[in-house]
């Protein structure tokens, strides 16, 4: 029994001090704090950052090789994940220069904005961002969400708008990530933008590969891809007009740091006024279907654009 | 700390438990799914060990394969299979099935292997047939061990099976997926704190089971043996 005893006791102890160790680690402050900022390195070289999304990497490799091409010397900190983690860093200076969407950069600092078209999403993000970070001139190219559903769907049902989607009388099932289900232009926005009731299923792949599957398979009738998505063309998507501002615009523009000098800022806004919403879809494109590397896609299109 | 305390908050918003997507739903979708996993997974992985076990056979495969299955990320896989079958729970459940095999079949075929060969000859000597000696020695002595393969086969489904959420609209993930997506770290975090109870529920519980099924026989010898040995030693050494 006492040997029972004295295992029962290590173990317990043992739990213990794994335990504390555990906890110690997470109160030694916020976890979900951003890291210490770094921005006191030395000022000649731009850091770069990019989304962990594939166009997003395109275009800020975009943004450096233009800025490498005019003499900065350029850091890369590319596919950092999601908003909730880059944004700190970016207001904290440790990121100089970072591609962005207006529309979504807007509702993550003023979620229950109203702006809807573009100048006015341009105008009031320019307003509602905190000091020391500014965006530069946007670009005429948009990759944001929007809804689509088959061909077949489309047809069978007449369906072409967000607003023709009240008179299908078969129940609808949207697919997205499982924020959408809480987000303004979710299904909740669809009973009060539109009026259409909708089922929701998650799909945690940001449109990807799973989505369209489950939308072409028919289990579900109609997912959330980015606008800029090349498979909406490629499988025959149709993507349902948005007459009433469900979604908001939002265009692909440079979120920058005070480190972004004026010449710096005339090679971004040269590049931002070339890209195109064609031009975004088909450098998509390169790298969905050609699997091109985005330091790739980046290089040929500055070349082709002959921009510097 | 603040933000365990916002967890346990949400945890114990009386607004999160009920509606839809309430936490007993996603709880009772969590454990539904965990144990169809851990059936379906015993189906498979179970005969098999025992086999293994009782005839000595076949064991360098099932070491090869159970490591190679061990090493193959969870969500990799679900994500083929997602694409293969498409969305909804056959996939996940799939997914987990391959997760939870390599525990189940190492703890049968140790647990068979463990009991004493002279015993399973004695039984033989006896006039048993195989399939008696399997039933009636084998299982119940190795009992134990096996039920400590599926005990840490429970926790890791339990804890994986939050990527059902990926897929479906499904158990205590997608409190986890959408927390972290509208930065509700909270909800997040009480997800978590969900997943790891249930966790350590479903583990005590089997704990239990272990302890339990330990033969009456084997029990027996063992309280014996614990307490003729330290008097003995103790007379020796002093």
């Amino acid at each position: 029994m006492f040997t029972a005893g004295r295992g029962r006791l290590g173990a317990l102890a043992a739990v213990a001090v794994g335990a504390t160790v555990a906890l110690a680690g997470c109160s030694s402050g916020d976890p979900l704090d951003s890291g210490s900022g770094g921005g006191d390195e030395s000022s000649e070289t731009i850091v770069v950052g990019s989304q962990d999304y594939y166009s997003n990497e395109i275009i800020a490799e975009i943004y450096a090789q233009a800025l490498e091409a005019n003499g900065v010397t350029v850091e890369r900190d590319l596919r950092i994940g999601q908003r909730e983690v880059y944004i700190p860093e970016i207001e904290d200076g440790a990121i100089d220069l970072f591609p962005e969407y207006t529309g979504n950069l807007l509702q993550y600092y003023v979620p229950d904005t109203e702006s809807k078209t573009s100048d006015d999403v341009y105008a009031e993000l320019a307003d509602a961002l905190p000091e020391g970070v500014s965006v530069l001139e946007q670009s005429s190219a948009t990759d944001q969400d929007s809804y689509n559903v088959t061909k077949a769907f489309s047809d069978e049902n007449g369906v072409t708008s967000l607003a023709d989607l009240a008179g299908v009388s078969t129940p609808i099932t949207l697919g997205g990530n499982s924020e959408l289900e809480s987000r303004p232009y979710g299904p909740e926005g669809l009973k009060s933008v539109y009026g259409v009731d909708v089922a929701f299923t998650p799909i945690e792949d940001s449109g990807g590969p799973l989505t369209l599957k489950a939308l072409v398979d028919d289990q579900v009738q109609m997912v959330n891809i980015y606008s800029a998505d090349p498979n909406i063309a490629a499988n025959d998507l149709v993507t349902l007009e948005d007459p009433d501002g469900l979604f908001l615009a939002s265009n692909v523009v440079p979120v920058v740091s005070e480190k972004i000098t004026d010449e710096m800022a005339e090679v971004i806004n040269t590049v931002s006024a070339a890209l195109t919403p064609q031009e975004l879809v088909a450098l998509n494109a390169l790298s969905v279907n050609e699997q091109q590397s985005a330091e790739q896609i980046a290089e040929d299109w500055l070349a082709e654009q002959d921009l510097f | 700390m603040n933000l365990f305390v916002e967890g346990f908050a949400w945890i114990l918003d009386p607004a999160n438990w009920s509606g839809p997507g309430s936490i007993p739903e996603r709880l009772g979708q969590h454990l539904a799914v965990s144990a169809t996993v851990l059936l379906i997974a015993m189906v498979i992985a179970l005969p098999v060990g025992a086999l293994i076990g009782h005839t000595g056979r076949g064991r360098e495969a099932a070491v090869m394969v159970s490591g190679g299955l061990r090493a193959l990320p969870t969500l990799g896989v679900l994500t083929l299979f997602g694409l293969w079958i498409g969305i909804g729970l056959t996939a996940p459940i799939l997914a987990l099935v391959i997760l939870a095999i390599p525990p189940l079949l190492a703890g049968a075929y140790a647990g068979f292997e463990s009991v004493d060969r002279r015993t399973v000859d004695a039984a033989r000597a006896m006039g048993m047939r195989e399939l008696q000696i399997v039933g009636g020695v084998e299982l119940p002595l190795g009992l134990p061990i096996l039920v400590g393969g599926i005990r840490s086969a429970s926790v890791q489904i339990i804890a994986t099976a939050t990527l059902a959420a990926y897929l479906a609209d499904e158990g205590l993930g997608r409190y986890i997926f959408q927390g972290l997506k509208t930065r509700d770290y909270a909800e997040m975090l009480g997800g978590s704190i969900l997943v790891i109870a249930l966790a350590l529920v479903v583990d005590g519980c089997f704990a239990l089971v272990q302890r339990i099924v330990v033969p009456a026989g084997v029990r027996a010898t063992r309280t014996r043996e614990l307490r003729s040995r330290p008097a003995r030693s103790r007379a020796a050494t002093g």
